[in-house]
């Protein structure tokens, strides 16, 4: 029905845009990983000497090791926090349904950085948690170790991606036929069993998009350590960015950008095999 | 639905742990002691007043606008034509293309920075909130393409057809039949791309020139310590914020049905 003109008037520009604005960059990136810096410049040596050094140099083993570690712990945090409340709104809310799921999605679009700014005075050592519990009498000095950790950034991650998780379960949840509960039901299964056995299985796919989501986009996250992490909360983004500024090695930065984009696009693909395997038939 | 109130009690536990941070954070915009301690005892308007007066961040608001302004138009031009392309034609690679199209919006923020300032120096254009447009534009094409896509797929073929039949040429078709139908898709889509440029920050962050947009602007502040003020302009950030995306959800719920809770 649509003519050979007006199909490639719409695929042109976006394709053409696709090409200059996404394939081009991540290819000079590519390309900037295989240079090296000679006194301060960045001279076009092709080597694969950026790579070995990621392979060799511990260091960098170490913070890909801690990132993983928060990655993960955000993940786990989210899905902990996300799934009850998705399952709460799914089966038990009712009427107020609706409206709770509003209160869950307006704030996944609000400011990532106000959000995080928002933790950061609380956690403060002058801060509203520890103003709170020296009002409560339960510590007489501030606590230090609220703000500047590993812990800060599990936190302040996991509120950000909670409702990035509880989205596609319960998506996932809202989908599973009705039916389908009432014959397990009907057969003798207890709630417990049917969730086990009947609703954690059909929601598996949606609990999978929302790990990857949260895990992908805490992997690759330098803010939050910049302002809840401090130094023992550094994340292999951090590496990046200070390769990019001060540190001055571009081509060091892109082969670690290289490694989170590969890194990014397994996973994305293994989560794609894992959810097709899982999917509902 | 049967009773769970252990259940009950964990979503509102939940639900504290997402609200109470901004609650907070608006709270203390109000305090005058300054953003931390317990309780904040005296009410006062200053740290607003102070904001009003503050005219850097004015200037970086002005900076953001503009640059929202153009990523909604720059994306959604783009987002539609991406959108008409995956509903409509058949072309070689077309998986690749549509998993390029919304890989920003699941890649973390600095891969898009920093491929696109490697990009910036290797084409010789200086950073300026040019760059930072397309950036933003990079990354938010994908938002509008899944929000558009999601709207062609709701939207009747027939009147299309029936269009074309009566002897409209395509073009007229797709003015005064095809947009006028992905209206109300358009404007959502809209209003998320613009809360979303205005807010963003990992990507602004490598290609920003000489010129802040607010989020940089409160950033740099951030660095040389924290006062009130931050709660106070974080909390119009707020409020603006929430007010968008309550409109866009309910112009989205309109124009898909409010069953369509698919991630964006």
């Amino acid at each position: 029905m649509y003519s050979r003109a007006y199909k490639s008037l719409v695929s042109i520009p976006p394709i053409a845009w696709v090409g200059a604005f996404l394939l081009l960059p991540y290819a000079l990136m590519f390309v900037h990983s295989l240079w090296a810096v000679r006194e301060g410049v960045i001279v076009h040596q092709w080597n694969w000497e950026n790579y070995k050094t990621l392979f060799t140099n511990a260091l960098y083993a170490e913070v890909l090791l801690r990132t993983m570690r928060i990655a993960a712990s955000v993940t786990l945090c989210s899905i902990l926090l996300g799934y009850p409340l998705a399952y709460y709104l799914a089966f038990h809310a009712g009427a107020r349904k609706e409206l709770l799921y509003q209160l869950v999605i307006v704030p996944l679009w609000v400011s990532y950085l106000v959000r995080g700014y928002a933790w950061k005075t609380i956690l403060g050592s002058d801060g509203v948690l520890n103003g709170f519990l020296q009002y409560l009498h339960l510590t007489h000095e501030p606590v230090g170790f609220f703000l500047y950790s590993p812990f800060a950034v599990v936190l302040m991650l996991t509120h950000i991606y909670t409702p990035f998780v509880f989205l596609p379960i319960y998506a996932a949840l809202e989908h599973i036929p009705r039916p389908l509960l009432e014959a397990s039901e009907d057969l003798g299964a207890g709630s417990v069993q049917t969730f086990w056995r009947v609703i954690l299985p059909l929601s598996m796919p949606g609990l999978l998009a929302g790990a990857t989501f949260a895990f992908v986009l805490s992997l690759g996250d330098f803010l939050a350590p910049l302002l809840v992490g401090g130094p023992s909360g550094t994340m292999i983004a951090n590496v990046v960015q200070s390769l990019f500024g001060a540190a001055f090695d571009w081509p060091l930065g892109a082969a670690i950008s290289v490694g989170i984009l590969v890194i990014t696009i397994s996973l994305l693909f293994l989560s794609e095999l894992l959810e097709k395997r899982w999917a509902f038939k | 639905m049967r009773r769970s109130p252990l259940l009950a009690l964990y979503a509102a536990f939940v639900f504290a742990f997402i609200y109470l941070p901004i609650v907070v954070l608006v709270l203390y915009s109000f305090n005058r002691d300054g953003v931390g301690g317990f309780p904040p005892r005296h009410f006062t308007l200053r740290w607003y007043t102070e904001l009003f007066a503050d005219s850097a961040i004015w200037d970086s608001l002005l900076n953001s606008l503009m640059v929202a302004g153009a990523s909604v138009a720059l994306s959604l031009a783009l987002g539609l034509l991406a959108a008409l392309a995956l509903d409509r034609t058949d072309f070689p690679g077309k998986t690749l293309f549509r998993r390029l199209v919304l890989l920003p919006l699941i890649l973390p923020g600095i891969i898009t920075g920093l491929s696109l300032l490697m990009f910036a120096v290797f084409a010789g254009v200086q950073l300026s909130l040019i760059t930072v447009l397309l950036g933003h534009a990079t990354a938010l094409v994908s938002v509008a393409t899944t929000e558009l896509f999601a709207g062609l797929q709701k939207l009747d073929r027939v009147q299309e057809e029936a269009s074309l039949d009566l002897g409209a040429t395509p073009w007229q078709t797709f003015w005064r039949v095809t947009l006028p139908n992905l209206r109300l898709s358009l404007i959502a889509a809209g209003l998320l791309i613009f809360t979303l440029s205005t807010d963003e920050i990992a990507v602004t962050f490598f290609l920003i020139g000489r010129d802040n947009t607010l989020p940089l602007e409160i950033w740099a502040r951030l660095r040389r310590g924290i006062t009130p003020e931050i709660n106070a302009i974080s909390a119009l950030i707020l409020v603006v914020s929430v007010g968008l995306i309550v409109i866009w959800y309910h112009l989205r719920a309109r124009s898909l049905g409010s069953g369509s809770q698919e991630l964006l």
